[in-house]
């Protein structure tokens, strides 16, 4: 098995070892090891059911790991609550898409925008207190082309778009790392070349983990790709050794090989 | 240009909002020289309840189906605060109301570990334990209640025997109460609530901790209930088993759903009309409650926004086919 750390990196900003999880005898995750990089993207693939999601989980403390660590920066966050570990910088999106859909975009980001300034708790003050985080939001909103739309229900906007407003409301945090769950599953072509754009900008800043299915994506942004079978890392590798590797292409094969 | 044809009908729709709220007001100013007194501030207490109850289903997503424990808990509190304790109403409504809200952090902290069904199951529970609570309890005077509860003088000046001094003086904390309701949904917590109720694991994803959000809007609910129950035990100087049993989490529910889920107005009109339709039908023969279950399953079949609702959904529609 190649190795999990990619060379020459320094220290990883998210780092898992021997991650495992356990559904009630049923192994989902096991011996996962993963570093994530400032300034890289490093995707995670392989055919359904490989357990990238789990994975996405126990990072982010959705689930607990049954075993293994995770460490962020250098700091054990094994047993953190999934808001603190958000709090601390590592945001995800869903795979299904994870807008607030009765409120306005502008509102979806501003939701994200007030917490580090402790207006989340007053209840007593007018909403006119989040004006003043409206000219962030709208520079984020901006970024993403979503500044048209700023009054209007997140429901009302296209597929591609509720993704699009989804990762600015996400990096209206900050995050150090970005886990992203299949962001371009479900759209059009063109919405796959903005968003890749988009996400390679915004990985310059910050280290992304990314689950995708599209592999022409993967190769094109991906700066090291993990490939999960059964719970179980297969290979390890920058997209060209990954998709050389023998294994890899059974495993996503199937039984067509010869 | 869609932002410069969005804001004026915005200003406007301000506007009309504001005319029928200042009317609204009027009609409650002037509503006691014309109709019984008793019966408005029945409708006020009722519809204070489903405000606060609305708050926590309409705003935050949770159902709980044990409001009846702060609402008849701080009814309880009250009326024993003022007859056997002699405090004046105002601390007596204080009394009631910090109780409910004690009851709520109590019942609110288990309640929100479970989600959905759970939620309302494990509220239910223990306010069937509570309501058991006030059978056994000596203080509460089981099946006779706390009967002839004086209503006092409010800050040592109004004398609430006079039937309108009371009418003003419930009128005053039913509009404190829903000021309190809007202030909260319409402030940054209450975005943060509509936020939990739209997608929480996203709202968990940008670092809420929403368990603390939840129990902080449950206390809050549960305390503008006890506001609600408190008045009502001094407006009927009584406190007894019915505002405690599951029976009132039931209608609370009703009247939401009926007025409209997630509306302002919806629970106040909700609950004016299940009051007014209760008093109605006392006189007749026709059973009460098979009236109002027959209302329940027309508004779940047909009007599923409940009467408000679907009368902002149809100006909503109107709006909408405006500009093409």
């Amino acid at each position: 098995m190649s190795t999990a750390s990619q060379p020459d990196q320094g220290s990883p900003v998210l780092s898992a070892r021997g991650l495992r999880r356990d559904f009630a005898g049923f192994v989902a995750v096991k011996d996962v090891d993963l570093d994530v990089h400032h300034g890289k993207i490093h995707a995670l693939i392989g055919p359904n059911g490989a357990g990238k999601t789990t994975v996405f989980n126990l990072l982010t403390k959705f689930l607990q790991p049954t075993a293994g660590t995770i460490t962020l920066a250098g700091h054990d966050i094994t047993k953190a609550a999934p808001a603190k570990v958000a709090r601390m910088g590592v945001v995800r999106s869903f795979q299904i898409s994870a807008t607030f859909p009765h409120l306005t975009v502008l509102d979806n980001v501003r939701v994200a925008l007030q917490r580090p300034n402790g207006l989340a708790t007053q209840f007593w003050r007018s909403l006119s207190a989040l004006d003043q985080l409206t000219p962030k939001a709208m520079e984020l909103l901006q970024a993403v082309g979503l500044d048209n739309a700023r009054n209007r229900l997140a429901s009302d906007l296209s597929y591609g778009r509720k993704r699009v407003l989804e990762i600015a409301t996400t990096l209206a945090l900050d995050p150090k790392v970005l886990l992203l769950d299949e962001p371009m599953a479900g759209m059009g072509h063109e919405d796959v070349g903005a968003i890749s754009r988009l996400v390679h900008t915004i990985a310059k800043d910050r280290a992304v983990l990314m689950v995708e299915h599209n592999l022409s994506v993967v190769a094109d942004i991906a700066d090291w790709v993990t490939v999960l079978q059964r719970g179980q890392m297969l290979a390890a590798g920058d997209y060209d050794t990954v998709s050389k590797d023998e294994r890899v292409r059974i495993a996503y094969m199937g039984t067509e090989h010869e | 240009m869609a932002e410069a044809t969005v804001q004026p009908s915005k200003t406007t729709a301000n506007r009309i909002e504001i005319v029928l709220i200042g009317l609204g007001v009027a009609a409650l100013l002037a509503l006691p020289f014309f109709v019984y007194p008793i019966f408005v501030m029945k409708m006020m207490c009722f519809a204070l309840f489903a405000c606060a109850f609305n708050l926590l289903l309409g705003y935050t997503g949770l159902l709980s189906f044990g409001h009846a424990a702060f609402f008849g808990g701080a009814a309880y509190f009250t009326a024993h605060a003022v007859k056997v304790w002699g405090f004046p109403p105002e601390i007596g409504i204080l009394t009631g109301v910090a109780g409910a809200a004690l009851l709520g952090l109590v019942i609110g902290f288990f309640a929100i570990r479970r989600q959905g069904i759970y939620f309302a199951m494990i509220t239910l529970a223990l306010s069937q334990m509570f309501f058991f609570f006030c059978v056994q309890a000596s203080f509460t005077g089981g099946e006779d209640g706390i009967q002839g509860v004086p209503r006092g003088t409010f800050l040592g000046v109004f004398d609430l025997q006079n039937e309108h001094t009371m009418y003003y003086f419930v009128a005053a904390n039913f509009l404190l109460g829903l000021f309190i309701v809007w202030r909260i949904v319409n402030s940054p917590f209450g975005l943060i609530l509509r936020s939990i109720r739209e997608n929480e694991s996203r709202a968990i994803s940008l670092g809420y901790s929403v368990q603390n959000y939840k129990l902080a809007a449950f206390v809050m609910s549960a305390a503008l209930a006890g506001l609600a129950g408190a008045i009502k035990a001094l407006v009927f100087q009584f406190a007894t088993l019915t505002d405690v049993a599951w029976q009132m989490s039931g209608e609370v529910i009703l009247m939401t759903l009926l007025g409209g889920i997630g509306t302002m107005a919806g629970p106040i009109f909700g609950a004016g009309f299940v009051v007014a339709l209760q008093n109605m039908l006392a006189t007749s023969d026709f059973p009460v409650t098979i009236a109002t279950g027959l209302i329940f399953m027309v508004c779940v079949l047909i009007f599923r926004r409940g009467i408000v609702g679907e009368i902002y959904a149809w100006l909503e529609r109107r709006r909408g086919e405006k500009p093409e």
